[in-house]
């Protein structure tokens, strides 16, 4: 009865349902399905799923609009020859008296790259790079630096969230630091940073270990402390001894805390990129964002946003994917 | 087998606000090995105080508990606890939760393994040591729980309203589970429990409790559980001598009960 996917038909009576809903059923174009006796569904969220169709059409319609507002309208033909740059060609033809002003586009090229040209720049950073630089060892650069921040950020990170969560003292000496720390963006201490370590990798990564750490902290306070005493007692009744009720039972039962944190640190970090990109490093995406834009290279700024986006997408998709295979008991305690 | 012998236990709660409330008074039992003790009682008689001061989990604030001679001062593999629910390891397989007592005590693996075996057998969890626990039942979780307690091999095991938290029918099989285990091992049970049915049924003796101090109020032998197994439990309950039992103690527990409204304290 659900069309979550819609994309085919699940339920016995194909025939009535193609009647009913019409072609566009098997394209999950409606939220109910073919046996739905609802009287009032306004107002029940449980059946409320994001439709795959209309998420499509969000994304044609980026598409197009992007498309229409840096279409150049009315533009001569003479001017029209391939293998130039759309800047470069409306360049050509303003520069000509008799071209000039005859064509019209909402958005111009210097403020934002048309499709074709943010297309054909794509290849030409894979192939050829932007200063010397591939759009993958940029990519490289970046990932590589969020890894170290994470990792430094979650080896820090949990042992303190666990002192926290196993004794007072260690959460009162603790507490102070990081509730004074965890509100404070890490754009904000940047120039502190660069004061304290100067300029380059080992800063970025620091940044990004500031940006993670706080996080992974209180996701692993909160893991331990909501550990159910029956079972903690359980493992003490079975044998158990101390570091075996910590290795054994706190830790595995304080996972889904842990990856949650672990999520939420890894998009704080991703977003701190760019930022932390700014302190003196030669390669990473965000450097060849800040590289690009003085030139007004906006198609190569272009590229890294939607880079940096899909990436962003990718990694919590693996993450999902890894938290089902390693947590499957999440949500059914 | 080792017999329990509590003298004069004493517990009191500092509260940091108000007046210190006084769990338990004067609490003094011997249980020989092999006994299967129910507690029952009205709520705030202390009936969990006592089981957590047995297990180990509460140091008494005087007298003491000694079991086979030894005094209790901490949780131990000897003293057995099954929890109302929830103290499985939802990380860990039906097999490994009832390995990890044996697991943590570092026995040999093929050991345990024969001994999970025979286990899953004796509660009836046969061809499911394989599964997840958060995909079985609330019976069939409790049945995990029991085994898990049994790997260790204790000489008492103590029950938190084991059955609290199933279903009337459930709780029916389950109840001759019990009943069949203790037969089987002849190890001392103590069980925690709400229903006086219950109490009469599993216990071959019972403790009615009473509030304010918490204390042991009556102290009685009961005959049904020696021959549970053997009549239907249906038939059993139904017997007059049942019946007689049940109302004289539902009597005992509603007088505390109406007590403890007339002082106004009830919540």
């Amino acid at each position: 009865m659900n069309a979550d996917m819609g994309l085919g038909v699940r339920d016995g009576d194909t025939s009535k349902m193609t009647d009913k809903s019409g072609p566009f059923a098997s394209w999950g174009m409606f939220s109910r399905g073919q046996d739905t006796r609802l009287t009032v569904a306004f107002g029940d969220s449980s059946a409320v799923r994001s439709l795959p169709v209309y998420s499509l059409i969000s994304l044609v319609a980026m598409i197009v609009f992007w498309f229409v507002a840096t279409y150049t309208w009315g533009f001569p033909d003479q001017f029209k020859e391939p293998g130039l740059s759309d800047k470069l060609r409306i360049a050509a033809c303003n520069s000509n008296d008799v071209c000039k002003g005859s064509f019209s586009q909402l958005l111009g090229p210097l403020t934002f790259p048309s499709i074709r040209d943010t297309w054909n720049t794509f290849f030409l950073l894979i192939d050829e790079g932007f200063q010397d630089i591939t759009l993958w060892a940029h990519t490289k650069a970046s990932l590589w630096r969020v890894i170290r921040g994470m990792f430094f950020g979650t080896l820090f990170g949990v042992p303190i969230g666990f002192a926290m969560g196993l004794s007072s003292k260690a959460r009162g000496f603790f507490d102070t630091i990081v509730e004074s720390f965890r509100p404070v963006p890490p754009l904000a201490l940047l120039p502190l940073f660069i004061l304290i370590f100067g300029i380059g990798d080992t800063t970025a990564v620091r940044l990004l270990i500031f940006a993670s750490i706080w996080i992974m902290i209180i996701a692993s306070r909160s893991g331990v402390q909501e550990a159910n005493l029956s079972k903690v007692r359980a493992a003490y009744s079975l044998g158990a001894s101390k570091p075996q009720v910590l290795f054994r039972v706190l830790l595995p039962n304080a996972l889904p805390q842990l990856f949650t944190g672990f999520r939420l640190a890894l998009g704080v970090s991703w977003g701190t990129l760019v930022a932390a990109e700014l302190v003196g490093t030669r390669d990473g995406l965000g450097s060849m964002i800040f590289a690009a834009r003085p030139f007004f290279r906006l198609d190569v700024v272009v590229v890294g946003i939607i880079v940096i986006a899909l990436l962003g997408v990718m990694m919590d998709i693996i993450l999902r994917f890894l938290e089902s295979k390693l947590i499957p008991w999440r949500g059914k305690g | 087998m080792k017999d329990l012998s509590v003298k004069n236990v004493e517990m009191v709660y500092q509260v940091p606000k108000g007046e210190p409330v006084h769990a338990l008074h004067d609490v003094s039992f011997d249980l020989t090995a092999g006994r299967l003790l129910t507690l029952l009682g009205p709520s705030g008689c202390g009936k969990t105080t006592l089981l957590n001061i047995l297990a180990g989990f509460l140091a008494p604030t005087a007298g003491e508990v000694t079991l086979g001679g030894d005094i209790i001062t901490g949780p131990g593999q000897e003293r057995g606890m099954v929890f109302q629910q929830g103290a499985l390891f939802e990380w860990l397989s039906v097999e490994k939760n009832i390995a990890f007592g044996p697991k943590m005590n570092r026995h040999s693996k093929t050991e345990t393994k024969d001994k999970v075996e025979e286990l899953l057998d004796v509660v009836g969890l046969a061809g499911f040591g394989d599964r997840q626990v958060y995909e079985l039942s609330g019976g069939m979780q409790q049945r995990v729980a029991l085994a898990r307690c049994l790997a260790n091999d204790p000489d008492v095991i103590l029950m938190d309203e084991p059955l609290g938290a199933l279903d009337a029918l459930t709780r029916e099989k389950m109840q001759g589970l019990i009943l069949k285990l203790w037969k089987e091992t002849g190890k001392s049970i103590i069980l925690v429990t709400h229903s006086v049915e219950e109490a009469l049924y599993l216990g071959d003796r019972l403790f009615v409790m009473a509030p304010r101090p918490g204390r042991i109020e009556c102290d009685y032998e009961l005959p049904f559980a020696e021959n549970g197994l053997e009549v239907e439990p249906r038939e059993l309950k139904a017997a007059p001598e049942f019946g007689e039992k049940r109302e004289e103690i539902l009597s005992i527990i509603w007088e505390m009960e109406e007590e403890i409204m007339g002082r106004g304290e009830a919540i």
